[in-house]
């Protein structure tokens, strides 16, 4: 066997993908091996890592080096530098934004330093094609613990014992979901993994299949001896091809090793897993419309009860959970109920895996223990809002979420805590919006996500939220009138009362939570006629404002129609016949000019 | 049962027919299987045109109003055909807060194309789609298989151009 004295841990999710991981991951496999080091060094392609923001990112295990944004013209040197003279390249290491003091070591990176990987326990740290790396890091012992040495009723008691609630934004006991279908007598039934991230901003879920398919699988397997089921599928967004790849790969290694088939570890327990895709429908990830799309039907949310534990798929008793739900029960099986549960607050247990983007520095996927307070995570882990702007709000939950201000942002991450500030947990999904977004037109962007993607089937959420986007948008044009704010308000409430299914029932969240927080902004475009973050193109002027004006010509140079005229030491002036409203001088006037 | 002769459609080469005869066949018996059918057809002809949904209705021998009725619920399904490439612009929160609404309306007023819509010469469809995952990069632009990050709107028509 070879001495392989390093590895090279390159980042191949999503994220650095786009960013051109591949074609760098091609460089330096090429220079290893010109410099005939390709026996020594090895490069494995990891998951996602998480912190895409600064992709393409590589760790130099064991040393913990972190290099980041690696391009492949930066090859030849590291090689040179780093892996024949080690002397680790410095311009390539982390630069913290405030200080410009650079990093090398992945555990001192504030972003990274707070964290704490429970679900995400093997990202970046193996390669996911192989199944073998996730045995070496305890993979399958919990299958094996809960095959060969429990009862369901043990598994069950396990899982209740940890406090674990369904990270797919409900919250509820996964523990008591599988008691009540291990209950069933019934002969088959089935575990339902939901895939089906939808939340736009959210992308946790395809981190964890990316960087660790296995880890879902165990949590499948586990589940199904718990409630005696013998079939499951997995849900997958059809928009993560990556992640279904690697899926499909797990499963075919699992079944090869023995894991998945008949006789799983030849404890006589049969348990196999297919994977099924979506067709790019939001109101999929609601469990009732989950299944009626796997069964080939218009994928309609139903009443409940009889609730699906007990009629759920092809009206068999069917446990469905979330992928990061999933990623913990293994360790859960391994380490006890009382390990997971000594971490967290009283009600929530155990870490909360979230995807932080939108106006922060450090955008990426962050894992931190329940409790720990939002400020930590936008600020210390988040490293803050960028360009020195200020913080107005982030959203939580998505579309059926809402957003927190500024003066809330020391409570504890805790399901409880967050519904009472007026958002929700959600499956993770954290946005950051600094003071130049205007939360009447987040309202409406949320608003027109829920409409659009709203099944149609139950009339509050059909008509209403049109209702709702239509006043939204006449806000934003400017044409709102002063009963406009109270009705938003009664028809919020009418829907969630009446609507059938999550989706209707959360879907006015953002507009209930921006009318809370920020009424002042709708009433500036209401009475005022005025967008205070001058992000509603049709309250702008278009005008440049003498006073503010540094005659600077940054909006003439960078205004694609020609439609400003400027000369050295002249105030600018918009054409508005020539101007196209594309709002590109907006984002480039430093000084607020234009209005 | 699937019908003996093909309708005729100039979407539809003959080579494509027997691809999707081989699709129906594989899945007549797998109950549940009609999205997944819809999906490679949609695959090998591009979009789907309704002679070919009733096809496929007769061959998995379902009604053809309940396949039409899938094939309109989900977004994934287009009855109308698209732009040899495809611009997928990323509707999630992290790119709307980070300004894509600017980019979609730069590559507007570029090549007169909107939401969902196909340019008349049919060499760009523009996509709206819900979050891509790839919010570290927002604003996200897809053209065909390739993914452009950080996209600004006084330069997205750069990186489209290239595309004929």
């Amino acid at each position: 066997m070879n001495k392989v004295r390093t590895h090279l841990m390159l980042c191949g999710g999503t994220g650095c993908q786009a960013s051109a991981s591949g074609l760098f991951q091609e460089a330096l496999q090429k220079e290893l091996e010109r410099r005939e080091l390709s026996d020594e060094i090895k490069i494995v392609e990891t998951g996602c890592n998480g912190f895409c923001a600064v992709g393409p990112v590589m760790l130099v295990q064991p040393e913990g080096i972190f290099y980041q944004k690696l391009k492949p013209k930066d090859v030849p040197h590291l090689v040179e530098e780093h892996f024949l003279k080690g002397r680790p390249l410095e311009k390539l290491f982390y630069v913290e934004p405030a200080s410009k003091e650079t990093i090398p070591h992945m555990n001192e990176i504030p972003f990274f330093k707070d964290q704490m990987f429970w679900a995400m326990r093997n990202k970046g740290l193996i390669d996911p094609e192989v199944i073998d790396e996730y045995i070496a890091r305890d993979g399958y012992f919990g299958v094996a613990k809960a095959l060969q040495e429990m009862s369901p009723e043990q598994i069950i008691a396990e899982v209740k014992t940890s406090g674990l609630r369904g990270r797919g934004g409900a919250g509820f006991p996964t523990g008591l979901k599988w008691e009540f279908a291990g209950k069933s007598p019934d002969e088959t039934k089935y575990v339902l993994c939901n895939a089906d991230e939808g939340d736009p901003g959210a992308f946790m879920d395809r981190s964890i299949l990316e960087a660790d398919p296995h880890a879902v699988l165990e949590g499948m397997i586990i589940a199904a001896k718990a409630i005696n089921a013998h079939q499951g599928y997995i849900y997958a967004r059809t928009e993560y091809p990556l992640a279904i790849r690697r899926l499909q790969l797990a499963i075919k290694q699992a079944r090869e090793y023995g894991l998945l088939g008949t006789d799983i570890l030849g404890t006589g327990f049969d348990f196999d897993i297919d994977i099924y895709q979506g067709a790019g429908a939001f109101v999929c990830g609601e469990e009732t419309a989950l299944m009626r799309s796997i069964e080939g039907k218009r994928g309609m949310p139903r009443p409940r009860p009889p609730f699906p534990a007990l009629k759920g798929l092809w009206e068999k008793p069917t446990i469905l959970n979330n992928v990061e739900t999933l990623a913990n029960i293994a360790q859960i099986i391994i380490n006890g109920g009382k390990w997971y549960a000594s971490v967290g607050t009283e009600s929530s247990k155990g870490t909360k895996v979230f995807a932080l983007s939108g106006d922060v520095n450090n955008i990426g996927l962050v894992e931190i223990p329940m409790g720990t307070t939002l400020r930590t995570m936008i600020y210390d882990i988040g490293g803050g809002v960028p360009k020195k702007k200020k913080f107005k709000a982030v959203q939580l939950g998505g579309p059926s979420g809402g957003c927190v201000p500024e003066e809330h942002l020391d409570i504890p991450i805790d399901y409880e805590e967050i519904a009472k500030v007026g958002a929700i947990m959600g499956s993770g999904g954290a946005i950051v919006m600094d003071e130049n977004t205007c939360m009447v037109d987040m309202a409406r962007f949320f608003m027109d996500f829920v409409q659009d993607e709203s099944c149609g089937k139950c009339t509050p959420c059909r008509e209403g939220t049109r209702r709702l986007l239509q006043i939204l948008e006449k806000i934003c044009d400017g044409r709102g009138k002063k009963e406009d704010i109270e009705t938003l308000r009664e028809l919020s409430v009418t829907i969630k009362e009446a609507a059938l299914c999550g989706l209707g029932q959360t879907g006015p969240n953002p507009v209930l939570s921006t009318l809370r927080y920020f009424e002042d902004e709708y009433k500036a475009h209401v009475f005022d006629k005025k967008c205070p973050a001058k992000r509603c193109i049709e309250l702008l002027k278009f005008e440049v404002d003498p006073e503010m004006c540094t005659k600077c010509g940054l909006c003439f140079r960078s205004c694609p129609v020609e439609a400003i005229t400027w000369q050295k030491k002249e105030v600018a002036r918009i054409d508005l016949e020539k101007c196209i409203k594309c709002m590109t001088c907006f984002d480039k006037c430093k000084f607020d000019a234009i209005f | 049962m699937i019908p003996d002769t093909h309708p005729e459609h100039p979407d539809i080469t003959d080579e494509m027919w027997s691809q999707i005869d081989k699709i129906i066949a594989d899945n007549k018996a797998v109950p549940g299987s009609i999205i997944g059918v819809l999906r490679e057809c949609q695959d090998v002809v591009g979009w789907l045109p309704v002679e070919l949904i009733d096809y496929i209705s007769d061959g998995l021998n379902l009604s053809r109003s309940e396949v039409f009725g899938i094939v309109s619920f989900y977004s994934l399904f287009s009855l109308t055909p698209k732009g040899r490439h495809l611009i997928k612009v990323c509707m999630g929160t992290a790119c709307y807060v980070k300004g894509i609404k600017e980019v979609i309306s730069r590559i507007d007023n570029q090549y007169r194309v909107k939401e969902g819509g196909t340019t008349e010469d049919r060499r760009f469809s523009l996509e709206a789609v819900r979050c891509l995952g790839a919010c570290g990069l927002a604003p996200v632009v897809v053209v065909d298989q390739d993914t452009y990050g950080n996209v600004k709107a006084d330069k997205v028509i750069e990186s489209i151009e290239k595309y004929e």
